[in-house]
């Protein structure tokens, strides 16, 4: 089943075009990692994927729902679609219990101590259940990555959009939050993450999809990609990261 | 000593008009301020053009030709009449209001991009991210320039004793005239004004101090 359709997309801001004509299907439990040169367009494609970005043109459809109608609920939709970014954007006057729980509270009307339960559990999963009533502030930048992702799953999402989230990371701490990512792929989660990490690609990503100035230029199995790099800007790009 | 023992009592006669004024006006003032900044940041132009035109009058006008037009200027329109007590409010609520929008318009716009984007990500709306997640932090920032405005608009009350509220400059005109101890008399009423405005900087400070960002 499809859970993510993109169609035609198309994003300008202004008059720079910054998406031209992207064509994209991520299946139900499908980890799609997308790689490209500094500004080639990967966040912004991802950021259309939950509507951050108003979008130019063409369509995206999430879980079945068109989100380029004009009456889609996007709150609705967003519920469904977690995100985590690469400067972690934790609530800075909440613990990271309330960062968890804040979601679930307010939109879903679950029950305080339910939802503290709830929120108990992600943090076992992402190993932070000891800094449940830290503030953000006092978490290193892995921690709170960690958290964020904790506070994603909250929502009880369909589908779990990943934006260079180990970017902004001292390399020490970068292990732990792609061990949790690698975690969350076992459990069949439907990712698609914008990374850096080549070797997270190779081994966690069912395809990957290499952008450059606004268009894919290519999408193929990893093994495939980085082995046999069809096109001269994927050989380009790829020699001189890998 | 006794001239101003003699006239304490009428002086804090005057102190409980200046609070109560001050109380009830800077009340006021905050959610005039908080609507007219929502209105400022709001997508919508008619919205955005309502409150750059209340915020510009205000401060491009003196206080005390503000409170001039709302107490003579709208009564002699005979259509609402005013007291001198509600049109004091009502200057010192609006005139704060519009300063107020300016401190939580800055306020609001100072919290990072990436706070709404995370909220609104989750699934929060738009009033919700407001709400729960930008006001808490903006307000925490924007708690010293809000006493700021708090202490200007608590001495701007003083000018109302002009349209003959007996506040706590008025008492202080009335008891000057009738002791002849102008210095002692103005002296009280400076000390006093004093201390009020040092007590709200100490209860603004015990504020900012439980608020404080971790
Ligand atoms: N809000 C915006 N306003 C104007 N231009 C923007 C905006 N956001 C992104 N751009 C431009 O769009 C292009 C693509 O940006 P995007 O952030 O999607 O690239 P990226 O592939 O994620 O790059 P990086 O690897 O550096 O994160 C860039 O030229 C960028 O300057
Ligand atoms: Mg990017």
């Amino acid at each position: 089943m499809s859970m993510i359709t993109v169609k035609n997309l198309r994003k300008s801001f202004g008059k720079l075009e910054v998406l031209k004509d992207i064509n994209a299907e991520v299946k139900e439990k499908e980890v799609i990692c997308v790689i490209g040169p500094s500004g080639s367009g990967k966040s912004t494609f991802l950021r259309c994927l939950n509507r951050l970005e108003e979008i130019t043109g063409g369509q995206v459809v999430i879980n079945g729902h068109d989100i380029t109608d004009k009456k889609v609920d996007l709150n609705k939709v967003r519920q469904e679609v977690g995100m985590v970014f690469q400067q972690f954007n934790l609530f800075p006057h909440k613990t990271v219990l309330e960062n968890i729980t804040l979601g679930p509270i307010k939109i879903h009307g679950t029950e305080k101590t339910e939802a503290e339960k709830l929120a108990l559990e992600l943090l076992d999963k992402v190993g932070l259940r000891e800094k449940a009533n830290s503030y953000p502030g006092e978490l290193s930048g892995g921690q709170k990555q960690r958290v964020a992702i904790a506070r994603a799953l909250a929502m009880n999402p369909k589908i779990m959009l990943f934006d260079e989230p180990t970017s902004a990371l001292d390399p020490e701490m970068v292990g732990d939050v792609l061990e949790v990512m690698k975690q969350l792929a076992k459990e069949g989660m439907t990712m698609v993450v914008v990374t850096h990490e080549m070797g997270f690609a190779r081994e966690v990503g069912d395809r990957v999809i290499f952008m450059d100035g606004g268009y894919i230029v290519e999408e193929n199995e990893p093994n495939a990609l980085f082995g046999n790099p069809q096109h001269e800007r994927t050989k380009a790009f790829l020699s001189k990261v890998l | 000593m006794d001239i101003i023992s003699a006239a304490l009592p009428m002086l804090l006669k005057g102190l409980q008009v200046t609070l109560y004024i001050f109380v009830i006006a800077i009340i006021i003032g905050f959610l005039v301020g908080l609507v007219i900044a929502l209105f400022r940041l709001a997508p919508i132009k008619i919205l955005n053009w309502i409150a750059k035109i209340y915020v510009d009058a205000i401060r491009g006008t003196p206080f005390i030709v503000q409170l001039f037009f709302i107490y003579f200027g709208l009564n002699s329109l005979q259509i609402i009449s005013l007291n001198s007590t509600t049109a004091g409010i009502i200057t010192v609520a609006i005139n704060a209001g519009a300063y107020f929008a300016e401190i939580i318009r800055a306020g609001i716009q100072s919290i990072d991009k990436g706070q709404t984007e995370a909220a609104r990500s989750i699934g929060f709306t738009g009033a919700q991210t407001m709400r729960y997640i930008i006001l808490p932090q903006a307000f925490r920032r924007m708690l010293p320039t809000i006493t700021n405005q708090s202490i200007i608009s608590l001495k701007d009350t003083s000018l109302l004793s002009v349209i003959g509220i007996a506040d706590l400059t008025q008492q202080g005109q009335i008891q000057a005239s009738a002791t002849f101890e102008a210095f002692k008399i103005w002296l009280a009423v400076g000390v006093i004004y004093f201390i009020i405005i040092y007590l709200l900087t100490l209860l603004a400070n015990f504020v900012e101090r439980r608020f404080q960002l971790r």
